[in-house]
């Protein structure tokens, strides 16, 4: 039996480490965010201007509601660090001369903070200084509106602006590719020619204020400077990311462990109920001697629970190990300057009471059928069984199958409930297996319709501001640039009855061949000269079908307002996106044609020599290589769900050999007898081996396809739960994770057989026979 | 001590030999000996009764006869095999090909019927008899569709006896095959038993504690503390049908 106890403290252990691990990393990150948010004063609002002298700072700060304000400088420029052959561009910020920033306050890892007046003193995210072995004192140059410029490296620092370092316009980030750093104020006012002005400012609410409110007032104010329309935290480039990658984990971590937990918490329970049901004897013997009832019971419940307890406290240990050692990982593409872990009481005291739930149930329906019987019945053996032909041997198959092997299908036919529970608990093992890996398929799928079938683009590159058609020849004459497709970028607020939400409206051609725009049924779908085509999501979130007609405000230039039909819906997982004809975006802004940037497709060889060049261009603000984009990607999530699903897979791996092993040893108890018969009568031990092992390879086989089954609809429930109004992921199982999960079951069942095979070694045959079955 | 005498009517190939055969059961603080240098030698078609007191060694001597347990000392043979130093698989093998077990307990498979309990033993024999052929043997011809559990204690024995007979085996080892049967049904179990060994010529040895049971013997055998006290020939065999108990 001790084996057997072991097998379920290894179920119990694997249920809670996951549920308490995984639960552990969420509430640490999502703490630790707000820890690092409050303390260093991350701001609700940003707003970018071409130029606005310093005294509009004032104005703003009489926007009812809002609370403090900063005024910043961003600059972009291209910098050239040693050694890194490659383009490289960085976005410089301004910190405040003399004073630390009220607002978005630096983390100093190492170093100091710049000092005024020192001309040529940069502070570097600490991401990008890692990627490039950047330390204090190094220097490196940048080139800032056409002027090389000498840096000098005085320190490593963290913001709660670039706790995720993503350049604006990309989707994923490139650490190498990418940096942020700081320089005193004045020092980037007079490199930048924004002295006494700025370009970019922060503010924070006051308590209660509404943000939509505040981001009208400063709209309202910014607009005569060329404000591009203030955002909230929401649409700020590290924080929306910061809460898309959360909404992934929060996904693993919250509905997959509970999972997890009530699988282990329900296999716990059938297998704690079949070990009481083999002691039956014994339980019959102890009342024998005149133990009560309640005394036989409370041994069973004593036992159960000192295994169960010390498998949650032992689980409890892993899972807070887990928690920290994952949540030290999420650190490397979570930039915070420390992760704050506590372990939350009620998530142990969850995870204790299911599992305990659990076991309790099945011990004590077992016992109570157990004592119920008085004393010398239990100890005559249960009712001689009635075995029967099973139902393949009735339909005239009998004739091919060995008495072994009749021997096996009449046992699994004749106890249903058992073989039944056995092939659920194999079953939900495989299952968790497949919600442990299919989010992994999941995003393989997002980046393949992402960036196989819509964006198709090698390089994509904005403007600075709308620019003449002209820019896009010049560019689509460049050397390597096999096709240049342009799009104008207008961000804008849609109305629909009480809704609202903001996107950047992009005007397309008619039949884009690069940025395409498809159905649900992943086809290219053209844009109509008329009416806007939205993601289906967003036309979900705002109520509308094509048809029905919309508000359309432009968030810049006249900031007109137009209403316009609904024609289309598009399928996008990543983000929201409205798409127009170029034409009927030109005359919704009532302004000749311009254009935000364009999508290019290149000679690949060309990819290095391009960007650099393009991106000398003075109109050109950034370069985004497509590559670049999807390596980011996969490295961001293989950062993340990797862990995630290397762990659950483990415990579910775990979780399944606990199981396997039960029935199988349980299935040996039950068949010792039998077993040893047939040694007796000559057979050797391989051939009485096929019985045993035949029976777990048969529910084994049964196991899988349900498994299966059951996974797949479990990731789908899961998808459902996880949908949110950002994001949608599309359920795509990959052969792969079924052919994983099977591996793991399979090797679960192996592993028992070949412990049990040994077991075989050890039958003792002549005690066998001494005693009647 | 060798009692070399042997009924002038039968047979005096050797089948078995023993040679100061010795069993110890070591259990840390006491050493049980259950044989104590045992020399016997069994002779081919030949009965044998082996009688002894409880604990007196008769199911160890039995076992290690079969090849179901290993002895201590001292050699046992079959034919010129030496079991003794057989290996596990050699023992298994050794059991498949010649040995035919009758236990107390009938140890049937309960999920076979009468007839697939006899032929899972004649699919792996070399020379089997057909199971429906074996269990007619046994009287049984008509209830070869049974399962264990439909058939009476007697019925059971006799499908066990019908299964240890089926291969055809050179030797039939019984542990009181009728400790668990009233007399009616032991004497037609004994019958049996009796009938394989004159019809067949399987060389037989039958446990008991029943000492009528003995009148069917060739040589009745006494085992007292692990050591043979006695050897004798029975030279007015009994039916076992005109046995009462
Ligand atoms: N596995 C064992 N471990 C220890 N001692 C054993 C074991 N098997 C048998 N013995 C001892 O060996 C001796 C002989 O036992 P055995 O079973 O051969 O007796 P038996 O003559 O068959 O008795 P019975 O008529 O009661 O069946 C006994 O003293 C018994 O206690
Ligand atoms: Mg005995």
């Amino acid at each position: 039996m001790r084996g057997q106890l072991l097998a379920i403290v290894l179920v119990v252990v694997a249920g809670t480490a996951t549920y308490v691990g995984m639960r552990g990393v969420m509430h640490a990150l999502q703490e630790t965010q707000a820890t690092y948010y409050t303390e260093y004063q991350f701001a609700d609002g940003f707003a970018n201007v071409r130029r606005a002298p310093e005294r509009v700072a004032q104005e703003l700060r009489t926007v009812p509601g809002i609370g403090d304000v900063e005024t910043r400088v961003r600059a972009s420029a291209n910098v050239d660090i040693p050694g890194f052959d490659k383009p490289v561009t960085a976005s410089i910020q301004s910190v405040p001369d003399g004073r630390a920033p009220r607002l978005n306050q630096l983390f100093i890892r190492t170093g100091r903070m710049v000092e005024p007046g020192r001309d040529n003193e940069v502070l570097v995210n600490e991401v990008f200084a890692e990627a490039h072995g950047l330390q204090d004192g190094d220097t490196f140059t940048a080139t800032i509106r056409g002027q090389q410029q000498q840096l000098t490296v005085v320190g490593i620092a963290l913001s709660p602006e670039v706790v995720i370092q993503v350049e604006p316009g990309g989707l994923f980030p490139d650490r190498e590719r990418y940096g942020v750093l700081w320089m005193s104020r004045r020092t980037l006012a007079a490199a930048y020619d924004m002295q006494g002005a700025f370009n970019n400012v922060a503010f924070s609410l006051a308590p209660g204020a509404s943000l939509d409110d505040v981001l009208v007032q400063v709209d309202v104010i910014l607009d005569r400077f060329g404000g591009t329309g203030a955002i909230g935290r929401a649409d700020q480039p590290s924080h929306s990311l910061l809460e898309f990658e959360f909404e992934q984990l929060r996904g693993t971590s919250t509905v997959l462990p509970l999972v997890f937990l009530l699988v282990s918490a329900f296999l716990i329970n059938i297998v704690v109920a079949r070990l009481v049901n083999l002691q039956r004897k014994q339980i019959a013997m102890l009342k024998a001697f005149g133990y009560s009832d309640y005394a036989v019971g409370a041994h069973y419940i004593r036992l159960v629970l000192g295994v169960v307890t010390a498998g949650t406290a032992l689980g409890t240990a892993a899972g807070v190990w887990i928690g920290q050692a994952m949540g030290q990982l999420y650190l490397d593409f979570f930039r915070f300057p420390v992760l704050t872990y506590t372990l939350e009481w009620p998530v142990v005291a969850t995870a204790f009471v299911l599992t305990t739930g659990a076991s309790l149930i099945g011990v004590t329906g077992a016992v109570v059928r157990a004592v119920r019987l008085p004393p010398a019945e239990a100890m005559r053996p249960a009712a001689p069984p009635t075995y029967k032909p099973t139902l393949l041997e009735r339909i005239g198959l009998q004739r091919f199958f060995d008495q072994p092997t009749r021997m096996i299908l009449r046992n699994l036919e004749r106890q249903p409930i058992k073989s039944t529970l056995t092939v659920i608990g194999m079953a939900s093992a495989c299952a968790i297996l497949v919600l442990g890996l299919f989010f992994t398929d999941a995003v393989d799928y997002l980046v393949e319709v992402q960036f196989e079938i819509i964006q198709r683009e090698d390089l994509t590159v904005t403007f600075t501001e709308p620019t003449a058609s002209r820019a896009l020849y010049e560019i689509a004459s460049l050397q390597g640039v096999t096709y240049a497709e342009p799009f104008r970028a207008v961000p804008v607020r849609l109305h629909y009855e009480h809704r609202t939400q903001d996107v950047s409206l992009e005007g397309i051609l008619p039949t884009p061949y690069l940025r395409r725009v498809v159905d649900t049924a992943l086809q290219p779908i053209p844009i109509p000269r008329e009416g806007i085509v939205l993601s289906d999501r967003l036309a979900r979130t705002l109520h509308v079908a094509p048809g029905d007609r919309i508000r359309v405000e432009v968030l810049e230039g006249a900031r007109r307002t137009h209403v316009v039909p609904v024609v289309g819906r598009a399928e996008q997982f990543i983000g929201v996106g409205a798409y127009m004809d170029f034409e009927a975006l030109y005359r919704l802004l009532g302004e000749g044609p311009s254009l935000s940037g364009a999508f290019l497709m290149i000679e690949k060889e060309a990819v290095d020599t391009l960007q650099e060049t393009i991106l000398d261009r003075p109109q050109v603000a950034g370069v985004i290589s497509q590559d670049r984009a999807v390596e980011g990607f996969e490295e961001a999530s293989a950062e993340n769900l990797l862990v995630f699903t290397f762990i659950l897979s483990l415990f579910a791996g775990v979780i399944a050999f606990g199981v396997i092993y039960n029935s199988a040893r349980i299935t040996l108890s039950e068949r010792d007898r039998e077993l040893a018969s047939l040694r007796v009568l000559g057979f050797t031990q391989g051939e009485i081996s096929y019985i045993l092992i035949g029976e777990i390879a048969l529910l084994t086989l049964v196991a899988l396809p349900l498994g299966f089954a059951l996974g797949a609809l479990g990731a789908a429930g899961v998808l459902a739960l996880l949908e949110t109004d950002l994001y949608q992921i599309p359920l795509a199982l990959s052969r792969a994770t079924f052919a994983t999960a099977a591996t793991v079951v399979l090797i679960s069942a192996i592993v028992s057989a070949v412990i049990l095979r040994r077991k075989l070694h050890t039958l003792d045959l002549i005690a066998v026979l001494k005693t009647r079955e | 001590m060798v009692d070399s005498a042997y009924p002038s009517a039968m047979n005096s190939e050797v089948v078995f030999r023993t040679e100061h055969l010795s069993k110890i059961y070591d259990m840390g603080e006491v050493q049980v000996h259950a044989l104590r240098e045992v020399d016997l030698e069994l002779y081919r078609e030949e009965l044998v009764v082996l009688l002894g007191a409880s604990g007196s060694g008769k199911s160890t001597l039995v076992n290690i006869l079969g090849g179901l347990d290993t002895a201590t000392e001292g050699r046992v043979l079959y034919g010129d095999q030496d079991l003794t130093r057989a290996n596990d698989r050699e023992l298994t093998q050794y059991r498949r090909r010649y040995v035919g077990f009758v236990f107390q307990f009938y140890n049937l498979i309960p999920s076979l019927t009468a007839r697939e309990n006899v032929a899972i033993v004649t699919e792996i024999a070399e020379n089997p008899i057909p199971p429906e052929e074996a269990l007619d043997l046994m009287g049984l011809g008509d209830r070869l569709d049974s399962f264990p559990s439909q058939l009476s204690g007697g019925q059971q024995q006799r499908v066990a006896i019908a299964r240890a007979i089926a291969k055809q085996p050179a030797v039939l080892l019984c542990d009181e095959p009728t400790g668990a049967l009233d007399s009616e049904t032991g004497v037609v179990v004994l019958d049996a038993i009796e009938r394989v060994n004159r019809d067949l010529g399987t060389t037989t040895m039958v446990i008991t504690h029943n000492v009528v049971q003995a009148k069917i013997a060739d040589r009745v055998i006494r085992l007292s503390n692990g050591r043979i006290s006695d050897i004798t020939i029975n030279k007015s065999k009994t039916a076992a049908r005109d046995l009462t108990w």
